[in-house]
């Protein structure tokens, strides 16, 4: 591999393997992800995608293979590493800290970002202040950007579930990742608050330049907003390219469809 | 109206990251602390400062101490009590061993041997919670009770076991009066609630709250979760070991283990809990609920039913009214004192109208 190709990678996942107890979720799986790209995963249900984003960050070990992240093998490091790496990601349900206002919830997604001691904090010495102010405006920017400044100190488990998952795309960008890992960003939407995500998605990838990889069911969106699709069934690749591509793959069509 | 925000614009973070935002508060809280520091030393009695005043701040400090563990980082406990002989044992030893230690560099001293102990008791938060973190916290309240009776080096081989606490005496100023010690009880938590106050408001706290809420999408973050655990540990234990200290040294006079048996945890959790969780000012609430209502139903039924029934039968009457005040209270506001704070101050907010 030349030097030029490895660091227009971001993320390489080769031939990764994860089973539990004796049910394999992912089975030799490798595909690679260019920086600033939308990459979908996709495939029915139980297909292992959301097990492969748990690899990816770093929640669970594979038993074989490994994830090179940025030049870095991941497949061996706990989320905190990998969240510290520039890995951001959302949750299929919604994960965020119910008891929290959105400020709050989006200030701990910075957490990695502070530098002061909490001691520091605490005594409001003149750098944790400095960067009280930072992460605030940080926080702000992120409001704004996804169009979330009115419901700043809401507790967000007041909150519609299509918000929710707003705050916390909020609460993923506001580290600043370089990786974007989203699961099923748009399950439960309906047809407006999935184009208003799709848009968010887009913005992200386009203005931050974050490298966006997304596990969507809904294929018109995943076709439209996405630069690369792999195919996921049985916890096995059995596509991988374009969206025009896989669209017609025959293996694909049999996955979803059926085929005798 | 009362609470009016009008006119009272954030013109920088630093102003809207303030706990008392609105001048009102300001004003208010000022208020309440001359009242504290300079009306009641002058006008309460001795039996005010003794048996009400002084056990009323110290239970708030405990409580504000529990309510940082259970409260802010989630992570249950019924150690309190534990965590409280800590503190005021290695107070004293401290005062004992060390010629011309000044009582407020022992009383932080104590804290830290307390904050050393929560730790050590905390590891196991690091793999169980609920339920099961509360039955590994009680083995906290039994080892340190029964270390302190077993090992006579902690009370100076006194054969009691019980140990009679030094004079206090601060830059040379005797406070061994009952306005004195009322008044070294309050700097003390004041101090240490404003930090408090600081503390849910930092980084750490925001990592505690995400942790209480979700540990496993904390973790996913970036928020490093064991050690918020162990640090909400340590800081809660550091508040329940100056409790202690100040229990031992400002409230009884003396220092023995029983003083902080199991039923002190508990008192401490009803605090929380009857106080609020999460919240700084429900640590007052729950105290002043569990210290003063059982005075008052005691005089009013001494007073009421006094040679009507006898005095075994009121006794045993007054404890069935306070469980009874209790659970009432715990379905009229299961969020306890705190959230009925809470809703008052909406309404001040804009009253004459409705919230």
């Amino acid at each position: 591999m030349s030097a030029l190709s490895a660091s227009a990678l971001l993320l390489a996942v080769e031939h990764v393997s994860l089973s539990f107890g004796g049910v394999k979720a992912v089975t030799d799986i490798s595909f690679s992800v260019p920086r600033g790209e939308i990459c979908a995963l996709i495939g029915p249900n139980g297909a292992g995608k959301s097990s492969l984003l748990n690899v990816i960050n770093g929640v669970y070990r594979p038993q074989g293979g490994r994830v090179v992240y940025d030049g870095l093998v991941t497949s061996r490091s706990a989320p905190r590493q990998a969240a510290l790496g520039g890995i951001a990601r959302t949750f299929q349900n919604v994960a965020l800290f119910k008891g929290m206002s959105v400020l709050d919830n989006v200030l701990t997604g910075r957490n990695v970002r502070v530098g002061a001691g909490w001691i520091e904090q605490v005594l409001g010495l003149p750098r944790a202040r400095a960067e009280a102010d930072l992460h605030r405006h940080r926080a702000e920017e992120i409001l704004a950007f996804l169009h979330i400044q009115a419901h700043r100190d809401t507790p967000v488990g007041k909150l519609p579930y299509g918000l929710q998952k707003r705050v916390e795309l909020a609460r993923a960008i506001a580290s600043e990742p370089q990786l974007l890992l989203l699961d099923e960003p748009m399950a439960g939407m309906n047809l407006e608050e999935k184009m208003d995500m799709s848009c968010f998605i887009l913005d992200i990838n386009r203005d931050l330049g974050t490298t966006v990889v997304l596990i969507e069911h809904d294929l018109g969106v995943v076709m439209d907003i996405s630069d690369h699709v792999v195919v996921l069934d049985y916890g096995r690749k059995i596509a991988d390219g374009p969206p025009a591509r896989v669209r017609d793959d025959p293996q694909v069509i049999a996955a979803y469809i059926g085929a005798h | 109206m009362l609470l009016s925000e009008t006119g009272q614009f954030s013109t920088c973070y630093a102003h809207d990251r303030r706990a008392f935002r609105l001048r009102q508060e300001r004003v208010g809280l000022g208020l309440v602390l001359a009242f504290a520091f300079l009306v009641v030393p002058a006008w309460a009695s001795d039996y005010w400062f003794s048996a009400i005043l002084i056990p009323f701040l110290i239970l708030s400090l405990a409580g504000l101490g529990l309510n940082l563990l259970t409260g802010y980082a989630g992570q249950l406990s019924l150690g309190s009590a534990a965590f409280m002989a800590v503190g005021a044992f290695a107070a004293y030893n401290f005062q004992l061993r060390i010629e011309g230690l000044p009582f407020l560099v022992s009383l932080a001293l104590g804290g830290l041997v307390a904050a050393l102990a929560g730790v050590v008791f905390g590891l196991p938060s690091l793999r169980i919670k609920g339920f099961y973190l509360i039955v590994s916290t009680l083995a906290a309240q039994f080892l340190v009770q029964w270390g302190l009776t077993k090992f006579g080096w902690f009370s100076n081989f006194n054969p009691s076991g019980v140990i009679t606490a030094p004079p206090l005496t601060i830059l040379g100023q005797d406070l061994s009066s009952p306005a004195g010690r009322y008044l070294l009880t309050l700097l003390v938590v004041t101090a240490l609630f404003f930090l408090a106050g600081r503390i849910v408001r930092s980084d750490l706290g925001r990592n505690w709250m995400a942790v209480r809420d979700m540990d496993s999408a904390a973790a996913v973050i970036g928020i490093p979760v064991a050690r918020s655990k162990l640090l909400a540990f340590a800081v809660s234990s550091f508040y329940c070991g100056v409790a202690g200290s100040l229990w031992a040294f400002t409230y009884l006079g003396t220092v023995e283990p029983h003083g902080f048996d199991l039923n002190r945890s508990f008192q401490v959790l009803f605090i929380i809990i009857i106080g609020g969780m999460g919240s700084i000012l429900g640590n007052f609430l729950g105290a002043a609920f569990i210290v003063l209502l059982p005075l008052l139903l005691s005089n009013l039924g001494g007073s009421l039913l006094a040679g009507v029934i006898d005095q075994g039968h009121i006794e045993n009457l007054q404890k069935i009214l306070f469980g009874l005040l209790i659970i009432l209270f715990l379905i009229r506001e299961p969020d306890g004192l705190a959230s009925l704070w809470r809703s008052l101050r909406a309404r001040a907010r804009v009253w004459p109208l409705r919230a």
